[in-house]
């Protein structure tokens, strides 16, 4: 993985340093509540129900063993003994006391990681697949550019007071695990008729309350030209995005206003002037970023294993979590495993401590101590032997992060809701406990397969509902907690954004409702069929007849 | 107006006139005018032995005022609140892509935090709000003595000097 220099260690210390005045400053009442806030929403903290929330960035998702331990220690030093990880691949910690954050980022640079940008009007994290390096279906790593971009944007001076926040995701694979295009920036890796590698970019693309698949603005870029591109399409946002309305600010809007075509000519009018510039990226350094994403020395005789088979023969249990939870690997006798933080029970994407170190320590022994953070909120081992999978899956097991539920109802997606959220017009939290209740056969859970729960406790959609197979959406109804069901929606290439069920249900009836859709997909489903496919194909009707019927 | 300059809080002779309605009302002396009296009142301006200054904020279009250039001693660009940063845009135009050889001033919610970031897009000089002490703000512009990325200061990207 990426390893600092000088460059990127001095920007890190400089950073804590110029926190901690800020802190200082504000705590002895020269800045004001209104002065402070901008400041430290930079630095990923904001105030919420019950205390601050520091948002601490991975980029990429990549974490090594030695940060995912100092993640462990500042939870047990700062916090409640426990973590949370986000859908934007970063962990949130729920309980800092503000006087302390300048130390907890102190201990962050001193592992080459901090909070820059983690949240307010800026450029932030830049995500990417979870299985980056590792997938069989990948034209090349996107991470050596994401890491190009996290630099680009960091403290740019020009781009830092945005209309709104800005996220940009790249994907160098052919299934879309970034969810891409709904982006204000997506990038895919591409080969043009020439074969040459470049970028396919996508512009304007997002959630929340106007939801917007975004469009391709420029089929083929080089690679030289990445941040020159990046920088006319954020200079064009940054002087006509919308300032005056903060729902209409995302450059999505402004995407739409112009029209995808004078968009387009906008940024290729502004790129024409700064492309052959300073900007251009040699391949020097894109070879030196490259360098440090070379893959360990894998053992060639990995797959001539044949324990993994007979354990799978012999132990249901394991065979099941086999089924769900590895993803297979471009290198025989290897596979990702997908550790689930959403285990029964447990608020979706949150890590204790402890599970914290146990995962780090199986990493060291099995994966090369690297460990990677999904944009489902589960945490990836990306190169583990075949031959180990069992004893690790044992080791999992101990500390309940074996849970065989990768893909299916039970592995939602869920924005820290009402319980956290000041925003929140309802809880999102008790809703993935209720429906964890209500389907806990795992048999049923692995029959009905592929399914994506997403639920955002307010229209800000952090939860990502527009793209859930099965959307689940907060609203306030007179006071009371109430849920609006989406069907159909998908981040992957081939994206969709879900279609509107009908009227909202009370908190007590979502799960039910949730049981009446499957088992409308289930009367319905021909063989292989997903939840998706089925509804794509059959439509709204049979699901809507179903579940209003006995209202 | 007192002002930073050069890292250095100093008094110069430019006045900011923030309204203006008529050619009568317009003090004498360096006066820095709203871009569309200026433009209302370019030859009368032109014909006063005084320097020429205007003040833009983001809903001007920079190309707007591009012919005009120079006539300039200073423009100034205005922060009507931090968190818009529509004239960072404006600075790194004018001096990067315009030439623009004149002073640029930041006027408006300009606050120490913001210093480092209006330094890099080529803002030569900064009336901080008045209600904050210039002197203490001075420390800004050493925030970071590391930059990622080029702007209008000069500064290379990262990976041409690595
Ligand atoms: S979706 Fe709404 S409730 Fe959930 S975290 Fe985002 S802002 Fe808060």
């Amino acid at each position: 993985m990426y390893k600092y220099d000088d460059y990127d260690q001095t920007i890190v210390d400089e950073r804590v340093e110029q926190f901690r005045d800020q802190t200082k400053r504000f705590l002895e009442g020269k800045l004001s509540e209104d002065e402070f806030r901008p400041l430290r929403l930079m630095n990923g903290l904001y105030v919420q129900r019950h205390a601050p929330m520091l948002r601490v960035a991975i980029p990429y998702g990549l974490l090594s063993s030695k940060q995912l331990n100092m993640l462990a220690h500042i939870s047990r030093e700062y916090d409640k003994n426990y973590a949370h990880f986000s859908t934007r691949q970063n962990v949130q910690y729920n309980w800092p006391d503000l006087e302390r954050v300048p130390d907890i980022l102190a201990d962050l640079a001193s592992v080459e990681m901090h909070a820059i940008q983690t949240s307010g009007n800026c450029i932030r994290n830049t995500t990417s697949d979870q299985f980056a390096g590792v997938a069989e279906d990948e034209l090349e790593d996107p991470r050596p550019y994401c890491e190009i971009i996290r630099q680009w944007s960091t403290f740019h001076p020009e781009f830092s007071f945005l209309p709104r926040k800005f996220k940009i995701a790249v994907s160098g694979a052919t299934n879309d695990r970034a969810a891409v295009q709904v982006h204000d920036i997506g990038i895919y890796l591409v080969k043009n008729e020439a074969g040459e590698v470049g970028f396919e970019i996508i512009a304007g693309g997002g959630l929340g309350r106007t939801p917007y698949i975004g469009p391709t603005i420029r089929p083929f870029l080089e690679k030289k030209h990445l941040l020159s591109y990046l920088e006319a399409i954020l200079r064009v946002y940054n002087r006509h995005g919308r300032r005056d309305n903060i729902y209409k600010a995302r450059i999505k809007i402004l995407v739409n206003a112009l029209g995808q075509e004078e968009f387009t000519r906008q940024v290729e009018e502004e790129w024409e002037h700064i492309k052959d510039g300073v900007m251009q990226l040699d391949q020097k350094e894109i070879d030196r970023v490259k360098s440090f994403f070379t893959m360990p020395d894998y053992d060639t005789d990995a797959s001539n294993d044949n324990t993994f088979e007979q354990h799978l023969a012999s132990d249901k249990a394991f065979a099941n979590w086999a089924k769900r939870n590895l993803f297979n690997h471009k290198v025989a006798g290897y596979k990702a495993v997908v550790i689930s933080l959403k285990s029964p029970g447990v608020a979706p994407g949150d890590a204790t401590a402890e599970q914290m170190e146990w995962i780090a320590s199986l990493s060291d022994q099995y994966s090369y101590s690297e460990i990677i953070v999904t944009h489902d909120q589960n945490l990836v081992l990306p190169n583990v032997k075949q031959a180990d999978l069992y004893t690790l899956w044992q080791k999992l097991s101990e500390q309940q992060l074996a849970t065989p539920n990768i893909g299916l109802l039970t592995d939602m997606i869920c924005c820290p809701g009402l319980d956290f959220c000041s925003l929140a017009n309802a809880g999102s939290i008790p809703i993935a406990k209720q429906i964890n209740e209500k389907f806990d056969d795992l048999d049923y859970l692995h029959d009905i397969g592929e399914l994506k729960i997403k639920m955002s406790g307010c229209m800000n959609a952090c939860g990502h509902h527009h793209v859930g197979h099965i959307g689940i959406l907060g609203v306030d109804k007179k006071g009371e907690e109430h849920y609006q069901l989406t069907l159909g929606g998908s981040a992957e290439k081939q994206a969709s954004l879900g279609d509107r069920l009908g009227p909202s249900f009370a908190k007590a009836e979502v799960a039910d409702v949730i049981a009446k859709l499957i088992d409308v997909y289930i009367e319905n489903r021909h063989e292989d069929e997903r939840f998706l496919d089925t509804y794509r194909r059959v439509g709204m009707s049979p699901f809507k007849e179903k579940v209003y019927a006995s209202h | 107006m007192r002002v930073i300059k050069e890292s250095k809080v100093v008094e110069d002779n430019w006045t900011l006139v923030r309204e203006i309605e008529s050619i009568a009302d317009c003090p004498a002396g360096d006066v820095i005018v709203p871009f569309a009296f200026w433009q209302e009142n370019r030859e009368s301006l032109l014909a006063n032995n005084y320097r020429h200054a205007i003040w833009i904020d983001g809903d001007i279009e920079t190309e707007a005022v591009v012919d005009d250039l120079s006539h300039f001693d200073l423009i100034a660009l205005d922060f009507p609140a931090f968190k818009d940063g529509r004239s960072y845009s404006h600075a790194r135009l004018l001096k990067e892509r315009y030439g623009f050889n004149g002073e640029l001033r930041a006027i408006g919610d300009v606050l120490r935090d913001q210093l480092f970031f209006m330094q890099r897009c080529g803002i030569d000089s900064y009336e901080l709000r008045h209600d904050k002490d210039p002197e203490e703000a001075l420390a800004g512009f050493k925030d970071f003595s590391v930059r990622y990325q080029t702007a209008a200061d000069g500064a290379l990207p990262i990976y041409k000097v690595r």
